[in-house]
C-alpha cells in the first residue's frame, strides 16, 4: 500500500479540531500540521499531543515546511475573510485548498451530488459550500433530478454552542453561498437559504427544512424514493443524517425536515453542522488523494 | 406612577408587525393610504418590511404581495415628516438589504437577533453605523427568556458594534411590567447615556400599554405600538389607546390622538382578515413565551393536520424554538400526527 498524502489544518477552532479526529482515522490522508493563530488554543494543544506539527503564526508559519514535510492537501477552517490569503499562499507551493469557509473562490463540492465529477478536473481550490448547504442541497438536489425546481429553499437551524465566531461574523456568507449553492448544485433555478441560531439548553441537534416548488405537478412516489436513495449517500459519511419528516407535498411544494447529529468526535452530538462539514470535507479530500495516488492529478503551483 | 412631561418617541408597527397578521398580503394602497395618515397624524417613525424583515419573503414565512422594495419606494416619498425604517434579521436578510434600502432613502434600520446571539449582527450594525445620517437601532428579540444582567451585555456588543438605540422586545408578548422597569432601567443605567432605549410590546397577556408605561418610566424614550394593534399574535401595543393614555398622564408624544383613531376604525380595521384579539392562542404565546408571528402558521398547520393549535405552540414553548423558527411549526405537527396514530394503533 503506498504512503498516505500529507496534510496540514489550517484554523485550529472547532471545526479545525473535529476535522483532525476524523483524519486521524482517513486510510488515505495523513494530518502532520495543525495551523492557528492563539498560541493558548484547544484545538493546537491536542494536535500537539497527537503527534502534529503545531503552529500559532497562521499560515506563514506553515508555508516555509510545505515542500520539506510533502504537504500535499490543505484544509482550511479559518473564516471567509482570511481564506483567500490562505489559499494563495499553498496553492503557489502546489498545494491543493480544501476550503471550510464560505469563502467559495473554487468551485462548491457537495459529495453525493458533484465530488466525482470534480474528481476528472484540475481544480487547486474546492469550496465545502457551508453547514447548511452540506445538509440540504442534496435534497434539493434529490427533487430537480426527478423534475425541474422552480425554486428551493433551506433553512438550517443550529444550536447556539456550535455556531463559533467564524460563523456569526460570516452570517452573509453563509446565506449568499448556501442559496447559491441550492442553485449551482441543488438544481434550483432560484435558491434561498435562512439561518437560525437557537440557545436552547441542552443545545438543539442541527435541523434542517428544504421546500421546493416544483415547475409542475410533483411526481411524489418518484420524489421519495430518490429522496431517500440521498439520505442513504449522505449516510455513508455522516451516519446520523436523518429525514425526521416528508416529504410533505402540498400543491406544487415538496418539504423535507431534516435532523443531523454529528459523530460527537470533537464536539458533542448536537453539532451535526460541524460533523457534516468535517466528513464531507475529508470525504472529498480522500477523493483526490486517490487521484494523486494513482498520478491521474498531480496539484501544480498557481502562479 | 408620574410620567409628566417625560417625552417619548412613538414608532408604529402596523404595517409591518402587521403584515403577520395580513400574511404579508397589504396593498401597495393600503400601504401608503396609511403610512400617508400616519404622517399627517404626527407619527415620528413608521416601519415598512415584510414581518419577518428584509427579504423575509420565502416558504418558510410566507411570500408578500409586493417586494421589500416596492413598498419602500411607495412610501418613502410620500413622507412629509415622517421618517421610515426596515427591519432586518441577520440570516434573513444580508448587508445587500441594507444598501438597497439606504438608496431608497431610509435612515432608521433596526437590526434584529435573539436576545443572546447579538454577535451575529455585527457587520450589518457596523456597516449601518457608518452610513451618513443613519439611524441604527439594536433589537433584542424574545427578550423573556433571559435574565436582565445577560439582555445587557447583549445589549453592550450591539452599542460597541455601533447602535445608537437598543430595544428590550418582548417577541412572545410574555413579560410583565416589574420586568420590564427590571430590563429597561439597567439598559438605562448602564448604557452609555447618548444611547436611547425602546421597548417593543404584544397584547398577548394584555400587558403591552401597561408593559410600556414601565419602560417610559424606567428610561425607555422609543415605544413601538400599531394602530389599531394590527400585529402578531394578540397584535401590537394599540397605539390609539396608549396615546389616549399619554395624554391623560402628560407625556409629551406629538402625535394626534383623533386622527390617530380615525386611522384605527377608518382604515386598520376595515382591513383586517380576522379580529386581533386575545384569543386562546394569543393567549398561549404569551402564557409560553412563543414568538408571536407563529400564531397564524400554527393554525393553518392545525387545520391542515386536525390538531389544536394551541397545542402546536405550546410544545414550541417546549422545545424553547425562537423567531424565524417557522419551519418547526409543520415538523411539530407531523410529529404530533405520529404520535397520535401511535396511540390510536396501542389503543
Amino acid at each position: 500500500m503506498s504512503e498516505k498524502i500529507r496534510a496540514a489544518i489550517i484554523g485550529s477552532g472547532n471545526i479545525g479540531t473535529d476535522l483532525l479526529y476524523k483524519m486521524k482515522r482517513s486510510e488515505l490522508i495523513e494530518p502532520v500540521w495543525m495551523v492557528g493563530i492563539d498560541p493558548e488554543s484547544d484545538g493546537l494543544a491536542r494536535a500537539a499531543q497527537m503527534g502534529l506539527k503545531t503552529t500559532h503564526e497562521g499560515v506563514d508559519g506553515l508555508v516555509p515546511h510545505i515542500e520539506e514535510d510533502d504537504i500535499r492537501i490543505a484544509f482550511d477552517a479559518t473564516s471567509a475573510y482570511v481564506h483567500a490569503e490562505n489559499a494563495r499562499k499553498v496553492n503557489e507551493k502546489g498545494v491543493l485548498m480544501i476550503d471550510l469557509t464560505p469563502a467559495a473562490i473554487g468551485p462548491y463540492c457537495i459529495p453525493p451530488v458533484n465530488l466525482q465529477q470534480l474528481a476528472g478536473q484540475q481544480v487547486m481550490n474546492v469550496n465545502m459550500v457551508t453547514c447548511g448547504g452540506q445538509a440540504t442541497v442534496p435534497m434539493v438536489y434529490a427533487v430537480s433530478r426527478v423534475q425541474p425546481v422552480a425554486y428551493g429553499e433551506i433553512v438550517a437551524t443550529v444550536s447556539s454552542r456550535s455556531a463559533g465566531p467564524g460563523t456569526r461574523k460570516n452570517i452573509d456568507e453563509f446565506t449568499r453561498t448556501t442559496s447559491g449553492a441550492v442553485e449551482k448544485l441543488g438544481g434550483a433555478k432560484k435558491g434561498k437559504a435562512i439561518i437560525i441560531i437557537n440557545p436552547a439548553e441542552p443545545p438543539l441537534i442541527m435541523r434542517d427544512t428544504i421546500h421546493c416548488l416544483t415547475e409542475d405537478e410533483p411526481d411524489q412516489d418518484a420524489i421519495r424514493q430518490s429522496v431517500l436513495d440521498m439520505v442513504a449517500e449522505v449516510q455513508k459519511y455522516v451516519p446520523g443524517y436523518t429525514l425526521k419528516n416528508g416529504p410533505v407535498f402540498d400543491g406544487n411544494r415538496v418539504s423535507m425536515f431534516m435532523e443531523v447529529e454529528g459523530l460527537g468526535d470533537y464536539l458533542p452530538k448536537y453539532a451535526g453542522n460541524l460533523d457534516i462539514m468535517t466528513a464531507a470535507a475529508l470525504r472529498t479530500a480522500e477523493m483526490f488523494a486517490e487521484e494523486m495516488r494513482a498520478g491521474r492529478f498531480v496539484p501544480q503551483p498557481a502562479a | 406612577m408620574d410620567l409628566t412631561g417625560k417625552k417619548v418617541v412613538l414608532h408604529d408597527m402596523s404595517l409591518r408587525d402587521g403584515m403577520h397578521a395580513k400574511r404579508h398580503q397589504i396593498s401597495l394602497d393600503q400601504m401608503v393610504t396609511i403610512a400617508t395618515a400616519l404622517d399627517e397624524a404626527g407619527m415620528p417613525l413608521i416601519e415598512v418590511t415584510h414581518g419577518d424583515g428584509l427579504s423575509g419573503a420565502s416558504v418558510n414565512y410566507g411570500f408578500p404581495a409586493h417586494t421589500d422594495r416596492e413598498y419602500l419606494e411607495a412610501v418613502v416619498p410620500k413622507m412629509k415628516q415622517a421618517r421610515v425604517s426596515a427591519l432586518l434579521l441577520p440570516g434573513i436578510a444580508t448587508v445587500d438589504d441594507l444598501k438597497m434600502v439606504y438608496d431608497i432613502g431610509v435612515r432608521t434600520i433596526r437590526i434584529a437577533t435573539h436576545c443572546t446571539e447579538a454577535d451575529v449582527a455585527e457587520q450589518h450594525i457596523g456597516l449601518a453605523s457608518q452610513m451618513d445620517g443613519m439611524d441604527v437601532v439594536g433589537f433584542l428579540m424574545m427578550a423573556h427568556m433571559i435574565p436582565a444582567e445577560q439582555l445587557l451585555e447583549q445589549a453592550k456588543l450591539m452599542e460597541s458594534y455601533g447602535a445608537n438605540c437598543i430595544y428590550v422586545t418582548d417577541s412572545a408578548g410574555a413579560m410583565l411590567p416589574d420586568e420590564v422597569s427590571e430590563k429597561i432601567g439597567l439598559f438605562r443605567r448602564e448604557l452609555k447615556p447618548e444611547t436611547e432605549v425602546g421597548f417593543h410590546g404584544h397584547h398577548n397577556l394584555g400587558m403591552s400599554i401597561a408593559n410600556s408605561l414601565a419602560a417610559i418610566e424606567a428610561g425607555a424614550i422609543r415605544i413601538d405600538g400599531s394602530v389599531a394593534g394590527l400585529g402578531a399574535g394578540a397584535g401590537n401595543t394599540p397605539l390609539e389607546v396608549f396615546v389616549a393614555v399619554l395624554d391623560r398622564m402628560g407625556v409629551d408624544h406629538g402625535t394626534d390622538l383623533w386622527k390617530l383613531m380615525d386611522i384605527a376604525e377608518d382604515l386598520i380595521v376595515p382591513m383586517m382578515d380576522q379580529p386581533i384579539r386575545i384569543d386562546r392562542d394569543s393567549l398561549v404565546l404569551g402564557y409560553a413565551g412563543v414568538y408571536s408571528s407563529f400564531l397564524l402558521h400554527a393554525k393553518r398547520a392545525a387545520e391542515k393536520y386536525g390538531l389544536r393549535s394551541s397545542d402546536i405552540l405550546v410544545r414550541l414553548g417546549e422545545m424553547k424554538t425562537v423567531g424565524g423558527q417557522e419551519d418547526m411549526i409543520e415538523d411539530v405537527a407531523l410529529d404530533m400526527v405520529k404520535e397520535r396514530e401511535a396511540a390510536g394503533a396501542s389503543a
